[in-house]
């Protein structure tokens, strides 16, 4: 974990008077990274919530920095930050030291924008890719993702009367990035503010491309009130419905356990997105989401195992 | 200076590594491919001190950059056809955040059905991106011009598209003229950009979301910009012309000034038409070429001064605008003319669509057509050349 004493002279990197919703968790998200990355950091952003509230024309949140250029393609945007950065430092033009940081929510990370993360990663550019993972496009008014967990109700898997919410599981996105064999890549949750921080800060020191997938319960799409969005953040990773979690160098580390089990309801029932599993004939959903956590949680733990040597 | 035979896409590559950017993000397509494998040789023989980003797709080949040019790198890409349709969301985002960025590109006809050969689709179809564009005719107006566009987009802060034919220019072999390494470096000189996303001293936002309070002001300097441009294409031609001996302007005049049956083309027809020219003028036609060098800005003034006067004007397209009004040149250059109190006769012809031939024959039979036309007036608005009926 970084000092604290020093982070948090880095504070006013990502600043208020942003136009987030009460009770969102991005923009702590976001300012905490910032508090570890430093004042000399170049951030690009997709399109989307974050991007859209922290610079409404003349006005900017950002004391980095920053470039937005369109919805999907943040990460080509910083690689090529990057790599003038690069070219600049070979010729002698600069020579500070420099973080690049690259931001998406999960529509610009799991769907349109997986390519262009895929091609940066790939490419090996010195960078973090941080998507903060509200499960869905809450942008443009809570439609489904890729990240939608299975059953949730989103205006475009709305729970009917006939199909009970998303009738399609959500894709792994940090498995698909660890199997890029990039140094390192983790889950985080911003209930835990010193694992986040300290994930941020070895991401940052990797020296080849990281990322870091962030829940960020989102007050509006999931249907709970603003003061709950930490709370909530904590159930998930209580429930391991979000392992948080490292793979550095290939090395996978849990880091977050559980002490006692919580039952997948408790996260579950807070949320208006799934009040219908609560249903006596949508009850098999939440059955099976229970299966897939034991599965995942399972198949993470044998994975740690086997790298604990 | 040294000769040497290339094809249009060794001229063009070797102006890339003569320029040596900052950093090039590619994607290979045909036919600019060879482009993209020569600058990749160029980086791995040392030859350029160049960031070479091979990118996984044209979206992110202009998306990196863009990164590139906002962190104040002098940067270049080369694409074609469905790479630059792939491009388009980024163009616009590249003219409007003002970067100077330059992009080789060989014109190749749009899917579908999928064709790799020549047509004008491709750049005609993003000429509302806010990119200057320039058909070069042959591989040296190809190579010298991109010299130009990268001091012209320097100094205006928009982006430039260098385009040159694909197959008929981009592999056909050409003697080109070469300017010495220095003298590239003298002529573009030092990119000194207004501002850099790498210093952190000076935090920059870049590309914030500008509602209805500022948005039209951002766009009407966009548009202001593009109006001022022409002069400095005019005064970097000119220099250039009085360095190197071989002179550029908006657009060519060839056997014009007495000419009263005039043809207007862009690109390789260019060269056959010329060939037509002289052919028809020995069977006493007063035949004329006016070749459109700057596709965008539209040269429209000096194009109705030029042009005010003849008698018939028939003018080659290798695309269609698909609104039923003739191709994208023909309306342009017929919107020009509506200032003229002359009004002359003007008619369209769609040719060489997926690289279909065009032969000097086609050209001189629209010559004849003209004299037909100029007695009894146009009777076919819009016709195909070479096309099965």
């Amino acid at each position: 974990m970084p000092k604290l004493m020093e982070v948090v002279k880095n504070d006013n990197l990502f600043t208020s008077g942003h136009r987030a919703c009460a009770g969102c968790p991005a923009p702590i998200i976001l300012r905490q990274a910032l508090m570890v990355a430093g004042p000399n950091t170049v951030v690009s952003i997709n399109t989307g919530c974050m991007e859209v509230v922290s610079t409404i024309d003349p006005f900017t949140s950002w004391n980095v920095p920053y470039i937005h250029e369109a919805f999907e393609n943040s990460a080509a945007a910083i690689s090529g930050v990057e790599s003038c950065y690069e070219a600049f430092k070979k010729k002698g033009k600069i020579k500070k030291d420099m973080n690049f940081i690259a931001i998406g929510g999960d529509g610009g990370t799991y769907d349109i924008g997986i390519q262009a993360l895929s091609g940066a990663i790939e490419r090996g550019h010195r960078f973090l890719y941080i998507c903060y993972d509200n499960e869905a496009y809450m942008n443009t008014g809570i439609q489904r993702s890729s990240a939608t967990p299975y059953g949730s109700h989103t205006t475009t898997s709305p729970a009917g009367s006939v199909i009970p919410g998303k009738k399609q599981k959500r894709k792994d996105l940090t498995e698909i990035i660890v199997a890029h064999n990039i140094p390192y890549a983790a889950q985080a949750s911003p209930a835990y503010r010193n694992d986040f921080m300290k994930k941020v800060e070895k991401a940052l020191a990797c020296g080849g491309p990281s990322f870091i997938n962030i829940i960020s319960p989102c007050p509006l799409g999931w249907r709970f009130n603003p003061d709950e969005s930490i709370e909530i953040a904590r159930l998930a990773v209580q429930t391991k419905f979000w392992p948080i979690y490292e793979a550095e160098n290939g090395k996978y580390k849990i880091t977050h356990k559980p002490r006692e089990e919580v039952d997948i309801e408790e996260f579950l029932k807070v949320q208006g997105r799934f009040a219908h599993l609560f249903k006596p004939e949508n009850r098999h959903i939440i059955d099976e989401i229970r299966k897939d956590i034991k599965y995942k949680w399972d198949r993470l733990e044998r994975l740690e195992r086997l790298y604990s040597d | 200076m040294r000769m040497k035979a290339l094809t249009g896409n060794e001229a063009m590559a070797e102006a890339m590594r003569q320029i040596n950017p900052d950093v090039v993000a590619a994607y290979p397509i045909t036919p600019a491919t060879e482009i993209v494998q020569l600058f990749s040789s160029f980086v791995a023989d040392g030859r350029v001190d160049t960031e070479f980003v091979a990118v996984e797709s044209e979206h992110s080949a202009l998306s990196a950059c863009i990164g590139a040019s906002s962190a104040g790198g002098r940067v270049m890409t080369s694409t074609s056809s469905q790479g630059l349709a792939l491009m388009h969301e980024m163009l616009y985002i590249a003219a409007a955040l003002r970067l100077p960025i330059v992009i080789c590109e060989t014109n190749r006809s749009l899917s579908a059905p999928i064709n790799i050969h020549c047509d004008h689709s491709d750049t005609m179809g993003s000429r509302e991106s806010g990119w200057m564009h320039i058909f070069a005719e042959e591989s040296q107006e190809a190579y010298d011009s991109i010299f130009q566009a990268i001091k012209i987009a320097e100094r205006a802060y928009l982006p430039m598209i260098v385009s040159i034919d694909g197959f008929i220019i981009s592999h056909c072999m050409q003697r080109i003229d070469m300017l010495e390494d220095k003298e590239v470096q003298d002529f573009i000189g030092e990119y000194k950009p207004h501002h850099s996303l790498l210093l952190t001293d000076k935090p920059y936002t870049i590309g914030p979301l500008s509602l209805q309070d500022y948005f039209f002001e951002h766009k009407r300097q966009e548009i202001e910009a593009m109006m001022q441009v022409a002069p400095i294409i005019e005064e970097v031609g000119k220099e250039f012309g009085e360095k190197f001996s071989r002179h550029y302007g908006l657009f060519e005049e060839y056997k014009l000034d007495d000419a009263d049956n005039v043809i207007i083309a862009a690109g390789s027809a260019a060269g056959t038409a010329k060939v037509a020219v002289d052919e028809a003028r020995d069977k006493g036609m007063k035949a004329g070429l006016l070749r459109i060098r700057v596709m965008r800005p539209f040269p429209y003034r000096e194009i109705q001064k030029t042009l005010k006067n003849k008698k018939i004007i028939s003018v080659l397209d290798r695309s269609d605008s698909m609104s039923t009004m003739g191709g994208p040149l023909f309306i342009e250059i017929r919107a020009a003319l509506y200032d003229t109190e002359t009004h002359p006769p003007i008619c369209d012809y769609i040719y060489g669509l997926g690289g279909r031939e065009m032969d000097v024959e086609n050209i001189l039979s629209v010559f004849e057509k003209g004299e037909i036309y100029k007695k009894k007036g146009v009777e076919k608005k819009l016709a195909f050349i070479g096309v099965r009926e």
